[in-house]
Parts: C-alpha cells; sequence; structure tokens
C-alpha cells in the first residue's frame, strides 16, 4: 500500500456505464478523490508536480468493483480468513469494497459485532459494508435490531447461510427493514428438503451414494420471497441464485413490479454438478453446482436482466474443514480473486458487453446496497479498478492472497485480471 | 481370457470402474480359489509375509470376518482396527489415521466408512492398496461380485437374466454395486420398493424402476429383497415395518410370480418377517448362505489380484 497526493491513470480505456462514458482518456486523482477524466485532444488537467503517473494503454478503467456477498469469518474463525486478508483478497481481485455475511462467531446480530467489524476494517485494504443478522444469533426466531445495527455501520440483513424458515419472521423483516431503508437479502432454500446433501441432486447424485438437495428447494423458496416482497412491497434481494426455476421466477416477478434483485456467483455460470466428480470437496458448495441447463440459464439471466449483480460468495474454509470426506466438508468456495477472469469469459463469450460487465461488478451493488461508488464522478472517492483484459495465467495455489485455498479454479488457465486496484485514491493492488 | 489380458487396478473402489474382462477374470480367480475352503487345509502361501489392513468405521459381523479369513486363507498377516478403538475418536482425520497405518507398511488396506467416496479419498492420500469394504451409500463392490459369482456359479451366464431388488434402493450400497455389475454383465435389473426409497435417475444407473414388486419379480431368474429402516435421520421413510410388511416383503406367494428355478438371494442381516418371509429365506431357492461361502473366494481374489497376483 502507497500513498502519494496524485495518481495520473493514463491511456486507458475508461467505462463508466452511469456516465455513459466508455472512451479512451487518463483519469486524475488527487488527493483521494477523482479530480478529472480527459482525452489525448482535450485540453490536460493542471497536472500537480509531484505526481505519479501510470501508463494504462490496453487497459480498462472501471469503477471499483464491489462484491456484495462475502464471508470474511472475523470474529470467529480467524483460522479460515480474517477482514485484513479478506480485504488483501479482495483488492488483489480489483474490489474496493465487500459486504461480509453475519455468520461469524459470534453471529453479527447487534450494535457491538457491527461495531467491531467496523473498528477492524478501519485500515483494511477494502471498504467493508458490514450486513446484520435478521434474527438474533440467525436462529430464524426473534428480529435482530437492526435499526441499532444500521447506525453501528450495517447496510443490509440476512440470516445468510441458513434459511429464514418461518415465513411470518421473514416477512416481518421485510416489514421492518423498510423503516431504516435497510436491505433485505435473502438465503433462499427450504431447509427440510436439502437436509443433509451434499451435492445437487440427480443421476451424479445416486451414482455417488451422496444425498442430494433438489433444485425445488431453493425455488421453493425463492417463490415464497417474491410473494412476500409483492404482498409487502418492501425491497428484497435473492442471494447466491443457482437454478433455472429460480431465474424464471425472477424474471417474472420483476415483469409484474416487484421490487426484487438478484445475484448469482460465478461458479454458477462457468461450472455444473461435474465438478464434484471424484469427490472434489473443492466444488462443494451451497447451493451446490447445478446441470448443464441451470448453468445456461444463469448465463441468460445474467444477458436479459433477471441477474443483477455478480457476487463471489467467497466462502474461505482451510483444509480442516475441506480436506475430509465429502460428505463431512463444508460448503463453499474462495471467489474474490477469480472473480473478474471468470465474469470476462462472458464477456469474451459475447454474452454481456463492457458496460454490463461493470454493473453487475459494481453499479448494481452499490445501487442495491445504497452505498457509494459504482461510478467514476469527479468529486467522489477514487475507488478504482484497472483491468487487463488480455492477461493470460494460471492460477496457482502460492497465488492466492486469502487465507484460504478452497478454489476449484486451481490448475485453470484463465484469462483477464485487475492489475491496479485504488481504494480512495491508495492503491490497494498493483500488479503492473 | 485371452493372454494378453492384465489386471491393472491396485485399488478396488466400486464396480463403476471395473470393465467386463476385470469383472470376468475377478470371477474365474475366485472359482479357482473357492476350493481351498473345503479342503482339509486350508491355507495357501499365495501371500505370505503380506500384511492385511481392515480398518471398519461402522459395524459389521460377516464383511470383516470375510475378508479376515480369505486374507488368512492366503497366508498374509491380518489387523483389524474398529472406530471405537481407532483415533478418529480422538479427532484424528481419517488421512492422518491413513498415513499411520501407511507409514507400518502393510500391503493392503479395507476399510468400511460411513461416508460415500470414503475409499476414493483414501485412495488418493496412500500409496498402499485400498479395498472398499463398503463406502457410505456409494459402493460395496465385493458384495456385487460374490453376487454375480453365486449368480454365475447356478445359471451359468449373465445375458438376458431378470434381477429383481426389492425395497430400500437408495441407501444400499449393495443394489448400487449389483445394479452397475449385473448390467454390465449383460443381466437386466428391476428395482421396486417404496418410491421414496428409489433414488433419482436411477434408470440411467441401468435399473428399471417397476411401481409394483410383482411386475419386478414376475418371470425373473433373480430375487433380492434388502434390509429396511424406517427413518434416517429425520428422513421419514416409510410408516411403520408392519405395512412395509404388508406391501413389499417376499414371501412365497410373490416368489411364486419368478421363474420357478429363481434364486432368493439377500445380503443380510434379514430382518425376518419384515423385507423377507422366513419359511421363503429358508427354502430350497435360497442361495443367502452360498453368497456368504463365495464371499471368501471373491475376496482372497480381490486380494491376490490387487497385489499383482497373474
Amino acid at each position: 500500500m502507497s500513498t502519494v497526493q496524485a495518481i495520473l491513470l493514463k491511456n486507458g480505456r475508461v467505462i463508466d456505464p452511469v456516465n455513459k462514458l466508455d472512451k479512451k482518456a487518463s483519469l486524475l486523482v488527487e488527493k483521494g478523490k477523482i479530480k478529472a477524466i480527459f482525452t489525448a485532444r482535450q485540453k490536460a488537467a493542471v497536472l500537480p508536480k509531484k505526481l505519479l503517473s501510470i501508463d494504462l494503454q490496453g487497459k480498462w478503467i472501471v469503477p471499483g468493483l464491489i462484491d456484495m456477498h462475502v464471508h470474511l469469518r472475523e470474529p470467529g474463525e480467524e483460522h479460515k480468513e480474517t477482514i485484513e486478508t479478506g480485504t488483501r483478497a479482495a483488492a488483489s481481485g480489483g474490489f474496493t469494497a465487500v459486504a461480509c455475511m453475519p455468520n461469524t462467531n459470534p453471529v453479527n446480530d447487534s450494535q457491538s459485532v457491527t461495531r467491531l467489524i467496523m473498528e477492524k476494517a478501519e485500515n483494511a485494504s477494502a471498504r467493508v459494508y458490514p450486513v446484520g443478522a435478521i434474527s438474533k444469533g440467525s436462529h430464524g426466531k426473534t428480529l435482530a435490531e437492526f435499526g441499532e445495527m444500521q447506525n453501528a455501520g450495517a447496510v443490509a440483513v440476512t440470516d445468510d447461510g441458513r434459511p429464514v424458515t418461518d415465513s411470518q419472521l421473514m416477512r416481518r423483516a421485510l416489514e421492518y427493514a423498510s423503516n431504516y431503508g435497510l436491505l433485505v437479502i435473502s438465503h433462499s432454500e427450504d431447509a427440510s428438503l436439502s437436509r443433509n446433501g451434499a451435492m445437487n441432486e440427480g443421476f451424479l447424485s445416486t451414482s455417488m451414494g451422496l444425498k442430494g438437495i433438489p433444485h425445488i428447494a431453493e425455488e421453493i423458496m425463492v417463490y415464497r420471497d417474491l410473494a412476500l416482497a409483492a404482498y409487502t412491497g418492501c425491497a428484497l434481494h435473492l442471494a447466491h441464485i443457482s437454478t433455472k426455476e429460480s431465474i424464471d421466477l425472477i424474471r417474472q416477478a420483476k415483469k409484474r413490479g416487484v421490487s426484487v434483485t438478484a445475484e448469482t456467483a460465478p461458479h454458477y455460470f462457468m461450472l455444473t454438478e461435474a465438478a464434484v466428480q471424484d469427490y472434489n470437496t473443492n466444488a462443494k458448495m451451497n447451493p451446490p453446482l447445478r446441470t448443464p441447463k441451470d448453468r445456461e440459464a444463469v448465463v441468460q439471466g445474467i444477458k436479459d436482466g433477471a441477474i443483477d449483480v455478480i457476487a463471489t460468495d467467497h466462502a474461505p474454509h482451510s483444509t480442516l474443514e475441506k480436506d475430509i470426506e465429502f460428505d463431512q466438508a463444508a460448503n463453499g468456495i474462495i471467489g474474490l480473486e477469480t472473480a473478474v477472469p471468470l465474469a470476462l469469459s462472458l464477456f469474451r463469450k459475447g454474452h454481456i458487453n463492457e458496460a454490463r460487465l461493470v454493473e453487475l461488478l459494481s453499479v448494481n451493488p452499490a445501487r442495491i446496497l445504497g452505498v457509494a461508488g459504482g461510478s467514476l464522478a469527479i468529486g467522489a472517492a477514487a475507488d478504482i479498478t484497472v483491468i487487463d483484459p488480455g492477461q493470460r495465467f494460471i492460477l496457482r495455489s502460492g497465488d492466492i492472497v486469502s487465507k484460504s485455498r478452497n478454489s476449484p479454479f486451481i490448475g485453470t488457465r484463465l484469462q483477464g485480471k485487475a492489475v491496479l486496484t485504488l481504494c480512495g485514491g491508495t492503491i490497494t493492488h498493483n500488479a503492473l | 481370457m485371452s493372454s494378453e489380458y492384465l489386471f491393472a487396478h491396485k485399488h478396488i473402489l466400486g464396480l463403476d470402474h471395473l470393465t467386463v474382462p476385470d469383472i470376468e477374470h475377478i470371477l474365474t480367480t475366485a472359482e479357482s480359489f473357492k476350493e481351498i475352503s473345503s479342503r482339509a487345509i486350508k491355507k495357501v502361501p499365495v501371500l505370505r509375509g503380506k500384511t492385511v489392513v481392515t480398518l471398519f468405521f461402522e459395524p459389521s459381523t460377516r464383511t470383516r470376518l470375510s475378508f479376515d479369513i480369505a486374507a488368512k486363507r492366503m497366508s498374509a498377516d491380518t489387523f483389524s482396527i474398529s472406530s471405537a478403538t481407532s483415533s478418529t475418536t480422538k479427532g484424528e482425520t481419517l488421512a492422518d489415521t491413513a498415513r499411520n497405518i501407511e507409514a507400518m507398511m502393510p500391503d493392503i488396506l479395507i476399510m468400511r466408512h460411513p461416508s460415500s467416496g470414503a475409499s476414493h479419498y483414501l485412495a488418493r492420500h496412500i500409496k498402499t492398496s485400498v479395498i472398499n469394504a463398503g463406502d457410505g451409500t456409494h459402493e460395496h463392490p465385493s458384495q456385487g461380485l460374490l453376487d454375480l459369482m453365486t449368480v454365475k456359479e447356478r445359471k451359468g451366464t449373465f445375458s438376458g437374466l431378470k434381477v429383481a431388488i426389492i425395497g430400500d434402493i437408495s441407501h444400499s450400497r449393495v443394489a448400487h454395486s449389483d445394479i452397475i455389475g449385473f448390467s454390465k454383465m449383460g443381466a437386466h435389473v428391476f428395482v421396486s420398493g417404496p418410491a421414496t426409497l428409489i433414488p433419482k435417475k436411477v434408470e440411467k444407473l441401468g435399473a428399471t424402476v417397476c411401481s409394483s414388486v410383482a411386475d419386478a419379480v414376475k418371470d425373473a431368474d433373480v430375487v433380492m429383497p434388502l434390509r429396511i429402516q424406517k427413518e434416517r435421520q429425520n428422513d421419514p421413510l416409510i410408516p411403520s415395518f408392519r405395512e412395509y410388511a404388508t406391501f413389499f416383503c417376499i414371501n412365497r406367494e410373490i416368489l411364486q410370480a419368478a421363474k420357478p428355478d429363481a434364486l432368493l438371494m439377500h445380503p443380510g442381516p434379514i430382518n425376518r418377517g419384515v423385507e423377507l418371509a422366513p419359511d421363503v429365506a429358508d427354502s430350497t431357492q435360497s442361495v443367502i448362505l452360498d453368497q456368504v461361502t463365495n464371499g471368501v473366494a471373491i475376496r482372497m481374489a480381490l486380494m491376490y489380484l490387487v497385489l499383482g497376483g497373474k
């Protein structure tokens, strides 16, 4: 990390969908803020004398990426990740902000835990937006104190990691959160259908002798949550959507005007259940990887707007939780450091354009969470990500910045990389 | 068997990874070993000086004894570890347990474990030959092979045979290995039982699903009821053993729909009066004890072959 008074990002391709900008230009950062954006032909702004000038020929300069779904594991599971290591992984992957889920130990269900996270995040490598619990202890019984958590810094509430089984509690959460303008994020899963499941239910689960999680376990709850959002008129965000029918339901609800947004994770558009073959615990997650038909539907949802956000569901686990028997292994994979190349594969295949990519990874998460960022407005904090879309590399375990290495993409060829990350004008990652 | 054939498996993890020639070779080898068990001196020096460790994380009487007897008849030295005495109860991981055993230089590790894929996991972590003695609800290859051997002995061939497997198909690693094995060898496998116990897309494994037991058993050459459990981990499967027995028990009447010379098999242990009527279990059609006898021969063959026997 280094701080200089002024940084000139020269001759990159500036892509800022909010300001309808896509042109070769230079961007001047001064005192942590975006001072100017100008093309070669335009008269350059008055450049300060002490200036770090970085040539970005062929690179994209985009608003800082925001991952609205990560698990930083602190407090309580610091052997997997900490706020420090998790935000360093975020910066390394091109993220300038992350929203961290409350399933820590203790659960972030009160202002004191929220405050602890905010304090620990003061010197972190990315902005940290805590997400509070919906219910005390995430036990699904009584509402947590939304207003106090918001005052302490929480930007949303969820019981992520487990579903809110009680429909009345979910209804009350949506209603009560609306008083504070807090977003409710749902982990939609019918736990009675998914209980003890280890992978997607189908031929492969039968063939591997593993208890399956049927796709309807997600869809039944997605429908319930959409019905509650429609009935109450309150805003709802659906986390880690993985199935075709879920996406169809979301698309229909949006058409009817339900106030709903949805995210998916890169693994749901990159991989299918086939990745768990040979009992690979680094492909075990919840919701589980699904079928090719579901994977295609996720891509389609990203294209047509049923899906608003790509979030990683970064879920670090150590070998203690992963290098064990498959049915005993923990769910989840890390994602912060692979999101950019994986999302770029959608661009390379022609599914989305550059602007849509920036919407999915920056504009929409900022808007949905109601936080700063998502654009390169003059005068705004200089949260900026520079992407080299052409850079090819093989993901090596040793190169991972996160404290955990549970990724199914280790050893695979990837293309596209965040090469420079600025958070509030401070360089938090530099791979140039 | 052609002379170029080479049995190339170091581990026996399931019937899934065995080819038809592999299975034929195992059966032929087992048939030649079977005679040893009926000798006055039941011991050959084939595996003398070899060390066989059985590692059982689930209770088992016959499978464990069968492997133990098989190893001893081949003159191997055998050692047993069960979950009650293993380090896993002290919090040691399976990989660490296995590496520690491996450091004592055994030649074969035979494991039963409640997690599907546990033997695959073991084979990834250690260099010793692994024989899967049952992993979760996945496979039980030595049982599948002894079932094949028993049918081959009586019927001479697999081609065109109708094999009916009745009961809890979802949680039975025996059913799983049998469906794969019998289908691979040219038999037609039919399964039936409460729909709560039929796994998703089991047809793709090679089985035909019948909603009535009578349809599955009709004209069958082999009838195999499976042991049943009422519920598993809060998952309600059947309302009562009484109702199960009324609609799914293999009794004299049901068995009459099968071919007159149909074989009755059961992987054991039997719940008499639940999935199998007592008089049928003890009838002349029953080859249940032949299965047990053949189990020793199959396990002798597997140990011999994974250690490079030709």
